[in-house]
């Protein structure tokens, strides 16, 4: 089972992040599961969503907290207590930032992997929402579910020029990110333990 | 074929195929998303059905009740103060003897004021003469949204199908939704007996003297006491159409050899069935979900209890001065056995705690003592509160 806690503001769509990925896996075939931990129901405020995808049912109603990854999508959230508490050894940290890799590595403290996700949310959506764009990158460096499932999930979600820029915004994300950083050779297992 | 659904999502088109006639509800969080589906799927043609937009909570489930006695197969649903706003309806409901069916989305009550996950609100009204089952994961939730029509309307007694807000609700799995074909197979159109008719004018919910209220309790005590056969029956042949059974009144899992036994009601199932594994070396536990609520499984919990030495009640409610509500009545069904086993009760999860998997070893521990434990409250951080409150 691979477990990802997904870090973002009100507004930036985390809940739809962590669905959008967890119907990836179900699209594929696996298992999985997301569910929000929401703080005050406002724009703004600190939101946390849960993903598991596993080759069986996902039994656990219990909140993440020892994620195998974690995808955070306002970098000042990095710096917040709590946030990268718990992430397995081996395990991956996926930032929005403006910031290169190895410099947000320096300055975190933290070895992370970022991605200018606002930048091209704006860019191909003309709104700076960062979920898809870090999904995307997800999905490339992690090699586990092919970017075709992240379409399918998004045009459960979404149609017309909303899908299409989004398609458009992920191919690009997808891009952005070394493919297969983060594969393990029991990715695939992992998940169907 | 399975779909990536979140629970709200699954519960709408669950009502949807059982073509409710009349929707009446009003917004509470975790509520809302179940009748935002319903308003959707009736706005783009899915589903022919009335959609009432009332001011409150008691307004929802009084059109609900008015829609019942007009022949109309009807739908509601609420959670936390909207509940309570509507406990005096509830029991018009029941007494009157209204199939109705409604999805508690199980919330914490006020004050202080928490929008999360307890099941305080379905416990509050457990009196109100309601048929209520509990669902450990949202299949269960969509399947026995379906059999709790069939269930209402052959006892002529409401049903509330609870479901774990948040954890539920708004947790997306894969689902299997069944066809409409199937529904419309196990729920055969509904034709309400004592209808309103202005042909044929009755009266119904009238003034009872001293002489006959006695009987209308005694009538409505048994006929949910009765409703347990049309509970599994309706388990049994959903089972038997779509291959998926949700535990009739109750279900266990686990080892014959098994001494101790964990129940629960609702969600916190699954993260058990998990954690049994996780902690093998614990030795053997039988895990058992609590589905029927009301009516209370006496004969069936007394069974699945024989030649055990502990059962651990977990529950998500408390009735505060005295304890827990789920524990006080198991002990007291158990009490009735030759060897009864002892009876520890525990409350977790309140307001929206998380339950994690290590609650299985401090549970497994608790229950080493000399005596059980009467009641506790499960993960008090004492040091949050002032030194005479603790």
């Amino acid at each position: 089972m691979i477990e990802v806690r997904i870090h973002g503001r009100g507004g930036q769509g985390n809940v739809v992040a962590a669905y959008l990925l967890a119907s990836a896996a179900i699209i594929e075939g696996l298992f999985a599961q997301a569910f929000p931990a929401f703080g005050a129901e406002r724009r703004g405020a600190p939101v946390t969503a849960f993903v598991r995808v596993a080759g069986q049912a996902v039994r656990r109603r219990c909140q993440v907290r020892q994620p195998d990854f974690l995808i955070i999508q306002d970098e000042a959230l990095l710096h917040v207590p709590g946030v990268t508490e718990g992430v397995r050894a081996g395990g991956g940290i996926l930032v929005n930032s403006a910031q290169g890799s190895a410099e947000l590595s320096a300055v975190s403290g933290r070895d992370v992997i970022s991605l200018p996700a606002t930048a091209l949310a704006n860019q191909f959506l003309g709104r700076p929402v960062p979920n898809t764009a870090l999904l995307a990158a997800f999905l490339t460096l992690m090699e586990l579910l092919p970017l075709e499932a992240l379409v399918k999930a998004l045009g459960q979600r979404f149609k017309g020029e909303v899908l299409e820029n989004n398609v458009r915004l992920i191919q690009a994300a997808a891009t952005g990110v070394t493919p297969g950083l983060w594969r393990r050779s029991e990715t695939r297992d992992a998940a169907s333990a | 074929m399975l779909q990536a659904l979140e629970g709200s999502q699954a519960i709408a088109l669950a009502v949807a195929l059982c073509r409710p006639q009349v929707v009446a509800a009003y917004p509470i969080t975790p509520q809302t998303h179940i009748v935002e589906g319903l308003a959707r799927l009736i706005a783009d043609g899915k589903l022919q059905c009335e959609l009432v937009s009332v001011e409150s909570e008691f307004s929802a489930a009084s059109v609900a009740l008015g829609a019942v006695v007009a022949g109309s197969r009807a739908y509601t649903a609420s959670a936390s103060q909207g509940i309570l706003l509507m406990s005096e309806v509830l029991y018009n409901i029941a007494g009157l003897r209204v199939p109705l069916v409604m999805t508690c989305a199980n919330r914490a009550v006020s004050a202080p004021l928490s929008i999360w996950n307890d099941q305080q609100d379905s416990m509050a009204v457990r009196d109100a003469g309601w048929i209520q089952l509990y669902c450990a994961d949202n299949q269960e939730a969509v399947d026995t949204t379906v059999q709790a029509y069939r269930i209402a309307e052959r006892t002529e007694l409401p049903v509330m199908v609870c479901v774990d807000g948040f954890t539920l609700t708004h947790t997306l799995e894969p689902l299997e939704i069944p066809s409409r074909d199937q529904v419309d197979a196990f729920l055969p159109p509904f034709h309400f007996a004592r209808a309103l008719d202005p042909l044929h004018p009755i009266s119904s919910g009238t003034l009872v003297s001293p002489e006959y209220y006695t009987e209308a309790r005694h009538a409505h005590h048994q006929a949910l006491l009765r409703a347990k056969d049309e509970i599994v029956t309706a388990d049994n042949d959903w089972a038997v159409l779509t291959g998926r059974a949700s535990g009739g009144l109750l279900e266990v899992d686990g080892p014959d050899d098994a001494r101790v036994a964990i129940l629960t009601l609702g969600s916190v199932f699954g993260t058990l069935l998990d954690a049994r594994e996780e902690y093998p070396q614990l030795g053997p536990v039988k895990l058992i979900k609590l589905r029927a609520f009301r009516p209370f499984p006496v004969e069936a919990l007394q069974q699945v209890c024989v030649g055990l030495s502990d059962v651990i009640v977990l529950e998500r409610a408390l009735s505060p001065g005295s304890g827990g509500i789920v524990g006080a009545e198991v002990r007291a069904a158990l009490a009735e056995l030759s060897a009864a086993p002892r009876v520890h009760n525990f409350a977790v999860g309140l307001g929206g705690r998380d339950v994690p998997l290590d609650i299985y070893p401090r549970l497994l521990a608790a229950i080493q003592s000399a005596f059980p434990v009467r009641f506790a409250i499960l993960d008090v951080e004492l040091d949050k509160l002032p030194a005479e409150d603790r």
